[in-house]
């Protein structure tokens, strides 16, 4: 972790978080426009699109919402639809928690609301270079999440219009994952857990319709390599330990 | 038209999206956590992002099969080289758009 504090001015803040979510935002744009055009042909006017995208803010949640909503699926089926979808976010939330510790209730329901398979990644890397605070990832949350909405919203109101795939601009996410990815191998133990994960998420994902699989093949993973670290401490040892990166919020707490 | 029913559609979605993003981070966030509980979240932001990454590599249509020869998976394997190489976000990403759009020309 650095020592220099980042400047706590409000304009270093939303500078430093813009900076950080443009992958995320250059990405949302093909995807939220695609939802778009889907949602307008399935019925829903530019508003109904923003106000599903503002309440829930969860792309693939929204498609799977509108592709049930066309097969004339009851609301129930769709939100416990939804439901499933997003238990992700369960293990995304509790890794990311040990960043947050010590900060106000509110703001964490705040926070709370903009966590995505992007923002998640992208502000978890930030934690842990150091030289990021809760701010900035909020910041990345709200950014992104504007990006969204509004791609959604132009999507419903003539993305058929803007002309698809240009540019490669569908790989966006792709690439900022892989490269977030790379951030997170920091040791042999970490790309023998990534290597478990996507070994286990391919036959799972074969195995079982929707996307219980990424869940279940974290939970596999990060399991197994426990174990590992406590069986074989030596081939974890090449790895920074795990008790390094709670180091500064601890300490911020106790002053 | 914005009816009833689709305003509880998206306020049950909501409800169910944002539990899971709340819960965890409202209970953890406020405590200190056993030691093997911290090892064990150290670990899921790798495991969470090759989990998200490889099937949507691997794999194609629906129900899914194994597609082991893809425009997808062709591109990722030079940019994940380049992310290993340079460690550069931006790069990696305006890189993978890159190639993604020429191996859409010139592969099909």
């Amino acid at each position: 972790m650095s020592d220099h504090a980042a400047p706590t001015d409000k304009a270093s803040i939303f500078r430093d978080g813009v900076r950080a979510a443009w992958p995320i935002c250059l990405g949302y744009v093909p995807i939220g426009l695609a939802f778009g055009v889907l949602a307008q042909k399935a019925g829903l006017s530019p508003l109904a699109i923003g106000l599903m995208s503002v309440l829930v803010f969860a792309g693939s949640s929204q498609f799977i919402a509108v592709a049930m909503l066309g097969t004339g699926a009851g609301i129930a089926a769709i939100v416990v639809t939804a439901f499933t979808v997003n238990l992700r976010h369960l293990l995304m939330s509790s890794a990311i928690s040990v960043y947050l510790r010590g900060i106000h209730k509110r703001w964490l329901t705040l926070f709370a609301y903009g966590i995505t398979d992007e923002s998640f990644a992208l502000n978890l890397v930030r934690f842990r270079e150091g030289n990021w605070d809760w701010k900035r990832a909020l910041t990345v949350n709200h950014v992104t999440n504007a990006f969204w909405v509004a791609s959604t919203v132009i999507g419903g109101l003539g993305g058929a219009l803007i002309p698809a795939h240009a540019f490669g601009i569908d790989y966006a996410l792709m690439g900022m994952f892989l490269c977030l990815l790379v951030y997170q191998l920091r040791g042999r133990l970490y790309v023998l857990t990534g290597l478990i994960a996507g070994a286990a998420a391919v036959v799972l994902s074969l195995l079982i319709p929707g996307n219980s699989y990424i869940v279940a093949a974290s939970v596999i993973a990060a399991t197994a390599g426990l174990y590992i670290r406590r069986r074989w401490p030596s081939l974890a040892a090449s790895s920074t330990p795990a008790g390094e990166r709670c180091r500064e919020p601890v300490e911020r707490n106790k002053r | 038209m914005i009816t009833t029913d689709y305003i509880l559609l998206c306020l049950g979605m909501g409800i169910v999206t944002y539990v899971p993003r709340w819960v965890p981070l409202f209970a953890l966030s406020q405590r200190t956590l056993p030691r093997w509980l911290e090892e064990w979240l150290d670990l899921i932001p790798a495991a969470i992002l090759s989990a998200l990454i490889l099937p949507s590599l691997v794999t194609a249509g629906e129900p899914r099969q194994l597609s082991l020869w893809n425009n997808d998976l062709l591109v990722a394997v030079p940019v994940f080289l380049f992310a290993l190489r340079t460690r550069s976000l931006g790069g990696t990403v305006v890189l993978g758009m890159a190639l993604y759009w020429l191996a859409g020309k010139f592969l099909g």
